[in-house]
């Protein structure tokens, strides 16, 4: 299987400290702000954001999981339902400045339907993209991200996987080919 | 295991295991949706279902038609009361003439068991029954058998359900067997003897007479309804009688020596099958399952609508 590593342990925690810093600049003290991570996987993501934020600026943050399965454009053209998430925004978001998070930016479709059932939350004053993995170039909708980790140049026959360490006992980030994924 | 072994929701016989657990799974992430702020998904925004109910009911009805409206579907209503049903139309030219409107999902409730059965053989659509007869009443079951697992918890194995009343009349009771045996919970039923089918055994449920001894063996009771309207004779010499044999007060709940809880489909009739402090009490769960029918419609409708095709 050909695996192409895109960020390293070492390397993820450098671009996750740096995300970090960048929310920081441009929130500051985190009053009017709350992060959401999207299920299934953007909630890894959140995690870290959050635990070197609290460690930093000693705050507890608010923050929330994002359920889309229900909001997704794709029902009824998949071969199998998908099975929802735990939604968990036991907050309100009306007039709250709000950063989606996610693991990887590819379609730009999941972030479309976490927009709409972000709304069944009431409206917020402004929302930002945090994203760890940027596909570039493969776009089937005009969605850019705010916060980028690392931008990559892929095929579409290639995944990129983020995998963490307390699922897979590893930090990292790599690329496959979808063939290999799936055999 | 992602999806219904079903493409049509006729019975819990047809069902698995599996398939109930995925329902009830389901449902959990739909009763997050309807207790937000805004209680709606759209999910099923291309899709058009028709409610038939060719026979009266206020709680289903209203509980599938929240629940459609909840997914986004577009949904029509039919009521035999107002219909050309009165005007010597048959069940299959109805629907068919429903159909011929593009509906892509049909809720029927039908006094003559077999009919979502017969409905599903020969049209083009989903078809979820509501209730048939003296059949089944699928939904319904799911919603109690999910009442119980979210106030007993998930696992099934050794609880003990008994369900009061009129067992010979109940599709309730006959989809509340089905389900809970599949789950594994141990089912007892209570009624006088006229009123429980003859080989209800064959069913592998306990039979009790006593409510008392019923009611010292469970965990849960569903007191079922008299239904009055299938009763073509008389099975009782009284109301009066049933209530004083098989009517749960609060006087007989409170001399267990444990707590149980309480469940009734509805319609309640107050002061016959359960007293209304029973109904009221602590105890009972019976606005819960209410609460719980739509989620449990819109997991069914959801997952039924996932399996019809685009093209």
């Amino acid at each position: 299987m050909e695996k192409r590593t895109i960020l390293n342990s070492k390397h993820l925690e450098i671009t996750l400290r740096r995300l970090a810093s960048q929310l920081k600049e441009n929130h500051q003290d985190f009053t009017n702000t709350v992060l959401i991570g999207l299920q299934p996987k953007g909630i890894f993501v959140l995690e870290r954001i959050k635990e070197i934020l609290e460690a930093d600026l000693n705050q507890e943050l608010t923050c929330g999981q994002l359920d889309i399965t229900f909001y997704r454009d794709d029902f009824r053209r998949r071969e199998q339902p998908l099975i929802p998430s735990v939604t968990n925004i036991d907050f309100i978001i009306e007039d709250k400045k709000v950063v989606l998070i996610d693991d990887v930016l590819y379609t730009g479709r999941s972030i479309r339907s976490g927009l709409e059932a972000l709304l069944a939350f009431g409206r917020p004053k402004q929302v930002e993209l945090m994203i760890l993995v940027d596909r570039q170039f493969e776009r089937h909708l005009p969605i850019q991200a705010d916060y980028i980790g690392k931008t990559v140049n892929t095929l579409t026959s290639q995944v990129v996987l983020v995998e963490w360490k307390q699922n897979e006992g590893q930090d990292q980030v790599y690329l496959v080919n979808q063939e290999d994924k799936n055999g | 295991m992602d999806n219904l072994s079903v493409d049509h929701l006729i019975g819990i016989k047809d069902l698995t295991k599996q398939d109930i657990e995925l329902i009830f799974k389901t449902a959990d992430s739909f009763k997050q949706v309807i207790n937000r702020p805004i209680k709606k998904v759209p999910s099923l925004r291309d899709i058009t279902i028709a409610n038939l109910f060719f026979e009266n009911s206020t709680r289903t009805r209203l509980s599938f038609e929240l629940a459609e409206k909840r997914l986004s579907a577009d949904t029509v209503n039919f009521s035999a009361a107002s219909s050309s049903v009165k005007k010597g139309e048959t069940l299959i030219d109805t629907v068919n003439n429903i159909l011929a409107m593009k509906v892509d999902l049909v809720v029927m409730r039908h006094p003559n068991p077999g009919a979502a059965k017969f409905l599903s053989e020969r049209i083009d659509a989903r078809v979820v029954n509501a209730g048939d007869g003296t059949h089944e009443h699928p939904t319904q079951a799911l919603l109690d058998a999910y009442s119980i697992r979210e106030k007993h918890g998930e696992d099934f194995k050794g609880k003990k359900v008994v369900i009061v009343g009129d067992i010979s009349h109940s599709r309730v009771a006959l989809s509340n067997i089905f389900c809970l045996q599949k789950l594994g919970a141990e089912v007892m039923v209570c009624g006088p003897t006229t009123l429980i089918p003859k080989h209800i055994n064959t069913l592998g449920v306990k039979v009790e007479h006593n409510l008392r001894k019923a009611l010292e063996w469970c965990d849960v009771a569903n007191m079922l309804r008299i239904q009055l309207e299938r009763q073509e004779i008389k099975y009782f010499p009284s109301l009066r009688e049933y209530t004083m044999l098989y009517g749960l007060d609060k006087a007989l709940l409170d001399s267990l020596d444990k707590e149980i809880t309480v469940m009734h489909p509805g319609p309640i009739n107050r002061g016959v099958e359960i007293s209304s402090d029973v109904a009221d009490s602590e105890q009972s769960i019976i606005l819960q399952q209410v609460e719980n029918g739509v989620a449990i419609r819109m997991a069914v409708i959801y997952l039924l609508a996932a399996k019809i095709n685009r093209s």
